[in-house]
C-alpha cells in the first residue's frame, strides 16, 4: 500500500452520473486482486477541508504493464461530484491498493463462473472476470441496472462471456431482477457486488456452491485501525466476532458476516 | 528543539496519535515506523471485550466526522496479551486509554494496565459520547470526575492524564476537580456531542444517534479550553481536536498545551504524524525559537 499522487490519463461520463477515471502511477504495481480499493482524497493538493475524508472507490480494472487502472464511480455526491470535475492531466492523492479482492483461485480451471452485480458495484467484477477469463474459466454476467440511462459496460463484458442485463424498468435487456434469470443458470461458483437487498436474496438462493460478496460501508481510515466499518460474523464462536470491511475485506465468503 | 517532559514521559517530540484514531499501533506500524512518535495513545481498554455499537458509526459533516465506535476493543486482557507486545522492541511510549460503565471497571482495568512495563502512562476516559453507561456521566460531574480520578489514582503504577470532555458547562471547574483530585495531567478534549440527519431516509446517520464531533471544526473549541483551563492549574495539557499540521500544534502550545494528539486527520492522510513531526522544527526555527517549551502557553502569558 501507498500513497501517491497519480495522473488522470482519461476521464469521462459513461452513463448518468457514472464516470469512468484512468488514473496512471505505481500503485498500480501493488494491486493482487480483482475486488481491491482505492482511498481517494478529493482535492487533496489543495489541502481542501471540503470534504474531509478520503473516499472509497473500487478498483474496476488494471494493466500493470501500463501502469493504469481504470476506477467507475457514481457522482453527485460532495467528494464524488468535486472528483467527477478532474480534467485530464490533473493529478489525484490516493491510498492502495487496500482490502482483499475476490479469491479468483478459488474458481477451478475449466469451471463455469457466475458474476452479478448491481449498479456501482458492477465495476470491480469487470476486472474479476477478466482475471477469470485468463485462467480460462467460463464467465456468465448478470447485471442489474435501475434503467437504460444507467447500464455501462454491457458491450465490455458481452466479449469476455454471456450477458444479461437487467432493468427495473425494462428499457434494456430484461425487465426485472437480477435473482430472476439465477434459475435457469449452471455454474460452478458465484462472485457478487451490489446493494445489500441484492446480496440477501443471493445468499438465500445460492446455498449449494461457493459465493462470494463484496461488501459496501461507511468508512474512516480504510486501512482497519478506526473500527467504523465492521460487521458481525455470523458464527457466534468466531474469536473476534466481527470483521473489517476494509481490511479483511470487502470481499467475504458468502454467510461469513452478517449483511446489515 | 522537540523533546518535551511530562509526568512518566519522556518525549522526544511531542506528536502522538490520539487514542482511536490508531488502534493499537500495527495498521500504521506497516506504514512506517512507530518510533518517529512522540508517544502512542492506544484505543480504549475496558475490563471486559466491546463489539460497540451497529454500523453506520461515521459520519461527515463540514470539516470534521461524527464517530460512534462505542469503545469497540477486545478487552484489557487480551491487550496486554495481543496488542502490547508489539511495543517491547520499539522506543515508543504507551498511553493506556482506559474505559468502564462503573467505577470498578476502571480501577481493574487501571490497576492491570498500569503494571505493563511499556505503559508510560494511563489517559483516563471519563468522556466518551458513545457509550450508554458511564463514559461521559463520569466526565460531566466534578465530584464523580475528582472520585473517579483518586480511585484510580490510588491503584495506578503510572501517572494518570484525564481525559476532559467538552460537553460541559464549566471546563475549568472539571479540570481543577481532577487536579485536586491528584490527575497528574490533562487531556483535552475528547469530541463533541453532534448528529447528522439524512435528508432522504429523514432519520440521523448514525445508527446510534449521536455521535462525537472531531476535524478541524472543533479546534477553535479546544483552543479556547486549554487557554482558559492551562492559567487555572499547575498540570500539562496534552492538547488535540482538529490538529491537521505543524502550525495547528504550535497554536496548541500557544494557547497552553504541553503536547499534542493528532486523531482525525490520520484518516485523511495516514502519514500525517511523522509529517508534522519532520515539519515542526522548521517552523519553529522561522519563528526564531530554540525549545517549543518555550511556546506553551504564550497567548495569555502575553496579556
Amino acid at each position: 500500500m501507498r500513497q501517491e499522487s497519480m495522473q488522470v490519463i482519461k476521464h469521462g461520463e459513461i452513463a448518468d452520473q457514472i464516470f469512468e477515471m484512468k488514473l496512471q502511477g505505481e500503485l498500480v504495481c501493488e494491486i493482487t486482486e480483482p475486488g481491491q480499493f482505492v482511498h481517494i482524497l478529493v482535492d487533496g493538493a489543495s489541502h481542501s477541508i471540503a470534504p474531509l475524508l478520503r473516499r472509497p472507490i473500487s478498483i474496476s480494472s488494471a494493466n500493470t504493464s501500463e501502469k493504469t487502472m481504470t476506477l467507475i464511480y457514481r457522482g453527485g455526491g460532495l467528494g464524488t461530484g468535486l472528483l467527477s470535475k478532474t480534467a485530464v492531466g490533473q493529478s489525484v492523492d490516493v491510498l492502495g491498493p487496500l482490502g482483499h479482492g475476490f479469491p479468483v483461485m478459488e474458481a477451478a480451471r475449466g469451471g463455469h463462473a457466475l458474476i452479478i452485480g448491481g449498479g456501482v458495484g458492477v465495476p470491480p467484477l469487470y476486472g474479476l472476470s477478466q482475471a477469470l477469463k485468463e485462467r480460462e474459466i467460463k464467465v456468465t454476467h448478470i447485471l442489474g441496472f435501475r434503467s437504460a440511462k444507467d447500464v455501462f459496460y454491457q458491450q465490455a463484458f458481452e466479449e469476455l462471456g454471456q450477458t444479461f442485463i437487467m432493468t427495473e424498468d425494462g428499457t434494456c435487456g430484461l425487465k426485472g431482477r437480477v435473482t430472476d434469470v439465477l434459475g435457469q443458470l449452471d455454474f460452478d461458483i458465484a462472485y457478487a457486488c451490489g446493494p445489500l437487498p441484492m446480496l440477501r436474496a443471493l445468499e438465500n438462493q445460492i446455498t449449494e456452491k461457493p459465493l462470494y460478496l463484496s461488501l459496501e460501508q461507511r468508512m474512516g481510515c480504510g486501512i482497519g485501525a478506526c473500527m467504523a466499518c465492521v460487521a458481525h460474523t455470523t458464527d457466534p464462536n468466531d474469536s473476534k466476532g466481527y470483521r473489517r470491511v476494509c481490511s479483511d475485506g470487502p470481499v467475504f465468503k458468502a454467510r461469513e458476516v452478517e449483511l446489515c | 528543539m522537540l523533546d518535551v517532559h511530562l509526568p512518566g514521559l519522556n518525549l522526544k517530540n511531542p506528536v502522538m496519535p490520539a487514542s482511536g484514531c490508531f488502534a493499537f499501533g500495527a495498521e500504521y506500524g506497516d506504514l512506517y515506523d512507530l518510533n518517529e512518535l512522540g508517544a502512542v495513545i492506544i484505543k480504549a481498554a475496558t475490563l471486559e471485550p466491546r463489539f460497540g455499537n451497529p454500523t453506520p458509526r461515521v459520519a461527515e459533516t463540514a470539516a470534521g466526522m461524527l464517530n460512534a465506535i462505542g469503545l469497540q476493543n477486545p478487552g484489557v486482557d487480551k491487550i496486554i496479551r495481543q496488542e502490547l507486545p508489539r511495543f517491547e522492541k520499539l522506543d515508543v511510549p504507551v498511553i493506556a486509554n482506559i474505559a468502564g460503565s462503573e467505577m470498578e471497571d476502571y480501577i481493574k482495568t487501571a490497576e492491570k494496565i498500569s503494571e505493563q512495563t511499556v505503559v508510560h502512562a494511563l489517559e483516563l476516559n471519563i468522556s466518551c459520547p458513545n457509550v450508554k453507561h458511564g463514559g461521559i456521566a463520569f466526565g460531566t460531574v466534578p465530584e464523580v470526575a475528582a472520585e473517579l480520578t483518586r480511585k484510580v489514582k490510588s491503584v495506578s503504577k503510572k501517572p494518570v492524564y484525564v481525559k476532559l470532555s467538552p460537553n460541559v458547562t464549566d471546563i475549568v471547574a472539571m479540570a481543577k476537580a481532577v487536579e485536586e483530585a491528584g490527575a497528574d495531567g490533562l487531556s483535552m478534549i475528547n469530541t463533541l456531542l453532534g448528529m447528522r440527519i439524512d435528508l432522504k431516509t429523514q432519520r440521523p446517520v448514525l445508527s446510534n444517534l449521536t455521535g462525537g464531533l472531531s476535524g478541524p471544526a472543533i479546534k477553535p473549541v479546544a483552543i479556547r479550553m486549554i487557554y482558559e483551563v492551562s492559567q487555572k492549574v499547575s498540570i500539562p495539557i496534552i492538547g488535540m481536536g482538529g490538529i491537521q499540521n505543524a502550525d495547528d500544534v504550535i497554536e496548541y502550545f500557544l494557547a497552553g498545551a504541553s503536547a499534542v494528539a493528532v486523531g482525525t486527520a490520520n484518516f485523511v492522510d495516514p502519514f500525517i504524524c511523522p509529517k508534522i513531526i519532520k515539519e515542526l522544527p522548521k517552523k519553529l526555527k522561522a519563528m526564531g525559537i530554540s525549545d517549543i517549551n518555550e511556546l506553551i502557553g504564550r497567548s495569555w502569558k502575553h496579556v
